[in-house]
């Protein structure tokens, strides 16, 4: 007798109803839809849907339905041609504070989404997208870091009256020059006061008595992690203008990030944009003119410039410049530890802190004000031919009182919400000056050739899977049926794994399902095999079968450990699409062990395992 | 249905001085090849750019060509890719490679300015210190690979069997290399995983057969090592063949069906297929017993009491002289 307790059919029937559950999504498609959100990356006011609702009822333009979060907003139609329609009408209505961008929603019924049952991620070669890869060159970082300390220190030493001969950096240190032993042991007492980042060490000069200030190494790692948090910020801010759905921005290793824009089909606009540069610039607020009154009649003052915030108020500002970003070491959003408040922190490097403090002896009470300008590239068709410009764009992100004298260190409070105070951070972050960065790798797959990479995948795993099937039913009979029924099961599982998962489906990912479809079976022949060897041996079909079973499982046990080893280090070596070939092999590995020896014995033992007498097997 | 007759008792060990003359040969060819000819890297390891266009109708290579002497280009080659309507440009690393992710801008611009049906398909680009880390960490990934599989095997095994299984590996890659660099594919990443999955599934093979000559170990009484191994082979060679086949089966139709991009890794899978195969019967069981494998060595410990295992008299057609 060959009998299953009742918990394993059980436990079969539960894998099998969530695998095909959550393989479902995979069936359903794409929404054609636009996907608005905020250009500097705000959240959205909750009346924002009605609001797009009734912007497209104004042009007949009917919604599959909206799907809302504070930072994006969703809207799904029936065609391409309505989807463009509505977006062409969105962007001109909703202007450069929104980004309008077409994109695939997953057709997904609520009541799968409401499981968060969703559909495989498509990896970029095969939905077509571009994959950059940028380094940020952490030497010049470095030798920002030391131009910054070197000014640090003259003004340290001009402010406590010590003169020197010169201050200047030496390969990776700093090297003070000064005139008498005195003075050397003042300056060493005033550095380490004012900048302890440094370690302090004496070097007689020939003619001189030298201090050597080393940068600690933890600030050095802390300033280059900053160096490249910087750079994804900027980058992240840049992505949001190209309106892409599901950018990531990521770090790799310790000076990289890794950028992949799905969809995103013109790769020269793309890295354009990314290149784009941002800076920000403090000037104190003209409190003696009427903003209004300029904007009226057109009529500036001349010592003052007319700026516009992000309401759109006007204001008018100094012309000149207190500091600018590159006299900015770092702005970090917190809380006053006061007033419990939110705040940013700002730190200023050595000059502009010094002319920050003279701004702000002398203007203790009147309002200064933080610009925001960006150098956005743009295209324009001008009489037919494509015209490359950049644009300036000017816009005041935040005016405060100064309510006393400061310099290298202060703090903007009165800013709302936590949320504005980190986004006021992000942007002045934004606006530092930035280490350069490089692309070293790049992929771009067209829209095209993802389709026919989808198509050709798609086809290969059909005809492999075919071929297999055929195969089995020809050399196993009902036994290979029964082995394809679990085939069957083991595609399905895979596919319901990868979508719980999120795990992202590329080319050589679907590779690696063939592949498992053609090696799956293993474990069914072994069993079969074994079977039919013990049918001629002269052992009862029943007893066959328990000692098919029973012998090959050590062996299927063992041949799969070691090809999951295989796998596993690839997926700890692999990159990119590599990595989805030894995440869908390993997937495969684990799901057919499940498929093909639990699976396929409760369908043997559901056949044979009641009767009484069986004559013969059909294998 | 059998793929072979269920008494199939063919006497592989007793060719075995003549699968090792062979096997030392294609090894030799595959050193020789690989040192000689060398692989044929792909862009991943080299670094440089790739771009891949489709034009709507045939373009003359040719006028592809000048148009890019044209625009400033030195050194590029142009090929087709698949149909004549594909073709793809590639440009070596630059030294220094400034800048090198602009190439691929500047080869479309060129190339649309030409001729309006250009439809960008796919660009790589890899500077030349990304290469270099990717060829690293292949050969990383391989040696880890190789020797957590040694590790694995001495412990459910015996070291013999490992380093015969390891033998054996190691026999597939240099000859699957060998092959890539006879017929010069393209090595790229997809190959690097394609020989990785070449290992798992030459070692299941192997695995397979020492399972079985393990158990043969165990309840045959009489045999000696070689006629042991010869009907583990002989009692596997049924498994081993239909799994080589759905493999086959697969690899043929990703090879056919799966487009130009994964030709490369269906090719070395398909030849690591063969080659597996064959190691499985002839280098892996011919390994064990060249470094001494003997009953001794894989007896279970016994103990007081328990019962000992079933044991069976080694059929007639096995026993030798």
């Amino acid at each position: 007798m060959n009998k299953f307790p009742a918990w394993k059919y059980a436990l079969l029937i539960v894998a099998l109803g969530l695998g095909a559950i959550y393989a479902l999504p995979n069936l359903f498609g794409d929404d054609p839809s636009v996907q608005i959100s905020s250009t500097r990356g705000f959240e959205l006011p909750d009346e924002f849907p009605a609001e797009i609702q009734r912007s497209l009822d104004g042009i007949n333009i009917e919604s599959k339905g909206i799907d809302f979060t504070p930072q994006r907003l969703l809207v799904r139609f029936e065609s391409t041609e309505l989807q463009a329609r509505a977006a062409d009408a969105l962007r001109e209505r909703l202007g450069d504070e929104y980004v309008v961008a077409l994109n695939l929603a997953p057709a997904t019924p609520d009541s799968l989404r409401a499981i968060s049952a969703e559909p495989m991620v498509l990896g970029l070669d095969l939905q077509g997208g571009v994959h950059f890869l940028m380094e940020v060159d952490m030497d010049a970082a470095r030798a920002q870091q030391l131009e910054r300390f070197v000014s640090d220190i003259r003004l340290v030493l001009r402010n406590s009256g010590i003169r020197y001969r010169s201050v200047r950096v030496d390969r990776n240190d700093i090297v003070a020059e000064l005139r008498s032993p005195e003075d050397r042991e003042e300056a060493s007492r005033i550095i380490a006061r004012d900048l302890p980042e440094l370690t302090l060490e004496n070097r007689d000069g020939s003619e001189t008595y030298n201090i050597q200030a080393q940068i600690d190494e933890t600030v050095l790692q802390e300033l280059q992690q900053n160096a490249l948090q910087q750079n994804i910020t900027t980058l992240r801010n840049r992505v949001n203008e190209l309106g892409v759905s599901e950018p990531i921005i990521q770090q790799q290793g310790a000076n990289r990030i890794v950028v992949q824009l799905p969809g995103v089909q013109d790769t020269a606009e793309a890295k354009r944009v990314l290149g784009s540069t941002a800076t920000v610039e403090y000037r104190g607020v003209d409190e003696q003119n009427d903003p209004y009154e300029a904007q009226r009649t057109g009529r500036v003052p001349a010592q003052s410039r007319l700026y516009f915030d992000r309401q759109g108020e006007p204001i008018l500002l100094s012309r000149t410049v207190i500091a600018s970003g590159d006299n900015l070491v770092g702005a970090a959003a917190g809380f006053d530890q006061q007033s419990g408040q939110p705040n940013v922190v700002v730190t200023l490097d050595g000059v502009g802190a010094r002319r920050m403090l003279e701004h702000t002896t002398e203007n203790v009470g009147n309002r200064m004000a933080v610009v925001f300008i960006e150098h956005r590239p743009e295209t324009e068709i001008v009489d037919g031919e494509e015209v490359r410009t950049t644009r300036r764009v000017e816009e005041v992100i935040s005016a405060a009182v100064t309510r006393e004298p400061f310099g290298r260190r202060f703090q903007t409070t009165g800013l709302g919400t936590a949320t504005e105070a980190t986004q006021l951070a992000m942007l002045l972050r934004a606006g530092a000056l930035a280490a350069p960065m490089q692309i070293i790798e790049e992929r771009t797959v067209g829209p095209s050739l993802g389709q026919d990479n989808i198509d050709q995948g798609f086809q290969s795993v059909i005809i492999g899977f075919a071929l297999v099937l055929v195969v089995m039913a020809v050399f196993y009979k009902l036994f290979g049926l029964i082995a394809n029924l679990a085939l069957t099961a083991n595609l399905v599982l895979i596919v319901a794994l990868l979508s719980m998962l999120g795990a992202t489906l590329t080319l050589p990912g679907i590779a690696g399902i063939v592949l498992t479809v053609g090696m799956a079976v293993d474990a069914n022949v072994l069993i079969f095999e074994r079977i039919k060897e013990e049918l001629r041996l002269g052992n009862t079909p029943q007893t066959a079968i328990r000692a098919g079973y029973g012998k090959a499982f050590s062996t299927i046990a063992d041949a799969n450990v070691t090809t999951l080893i295989a796998a596993i280090v690839l997926f700890m070596f692999g990159t990119g699409p590599v990595k989805g070939f030894a995440v869908t092999l390993s997937l495969g590995i684990l799901t057919s062990m499940f498929t093909a020896i639990l699976g396929t014995r409760a369908v043997v033992n559901l056949i044979y395992g009641n009767r009484k007498r069986v004559q013969a097997l059909s294998i | 249905m059998d793929i072979i007759k269920s008494n199939t008792a063919i006497n592989f060990m007793g060719q075995r001085k003549l699968a090792v003359v062979f096997s030392v040969v294609l090894i030799l060819l595959s050193i020789g090849s690989l040192s000689l000819r060398g692989l044929n890297f792909g862009l991943d390891f080299t670094g440089g750019t790739l771009i891949e266009l489709s034009y709507s109708e045939s373009p003359e290579l040719n006028d592809v060509r000048s148009t890019l002497t044209d625009a400033g280009f030195a050194e590029f080659t142009v090929q087709t890719f698949g149909s004549a309507r594909d073709i793809v440009v590639r440009i070596p690393a630059e030294d220094g490679s400034e800048g090198g992710a602009d190439l691929s801008t500047r080869v479309l611009e060129a190339l649309a300015a030409d001729n309006a049906g250009v439809d960008l398909r796919r660009v790589e680009f890899v500077g030349p210190q990304v290469g270099e880390e990717l060829a690293e960490q292949g050969g990383l990934a391989l040696l880890y690979a190789l020797f957590g599989i040694l590790i694995y095997v001495s412990l459910r095994f015996q070291w013999r069997f490992a380093v015969g299984a390891v033998a054996a590996l190691v026999h597939d890659v240099l000859i699957v290399l060998g092959l890539l660099s006879l017929f010069q594919m393209s090595f790229d990443l997809t190959v690097v995983a394609a020989i990785l999955a070449v290992i798992g599934y030459s070692l299941n093979d192997t695995i397979v057969v020492y399972d079985r000559l393990r158990e043969n170990f165990r309840v045959k009484r009489k045999g000696t090592a070689i006629d042991l191994t010869n009907l583990s082979i002989n009692q596997m060679l049924g498994r081993t063949l239909m799994t080589s086949l759905t493999t086959m089966a697969v690899l043929i139709a990703l090879f056919y069906f799966g487009g130009e991009i994964i030709h490369a890794f269906a090719y070395t899978l398909i030849m690591g297929v063969i080659v597996g195969t064959y190691s499985s019967i002839y280098v892996a069981g011919n390994a064990a017993i060249m470094l001494g494998v003997s009953k001794q060595d894989l007896m279970p410990v016994e103990k007081e009491g328990a019962d000992q295992p079933d044991t069976e008299v080694l059929p007639e057609r096995f026993r030798q002289g």
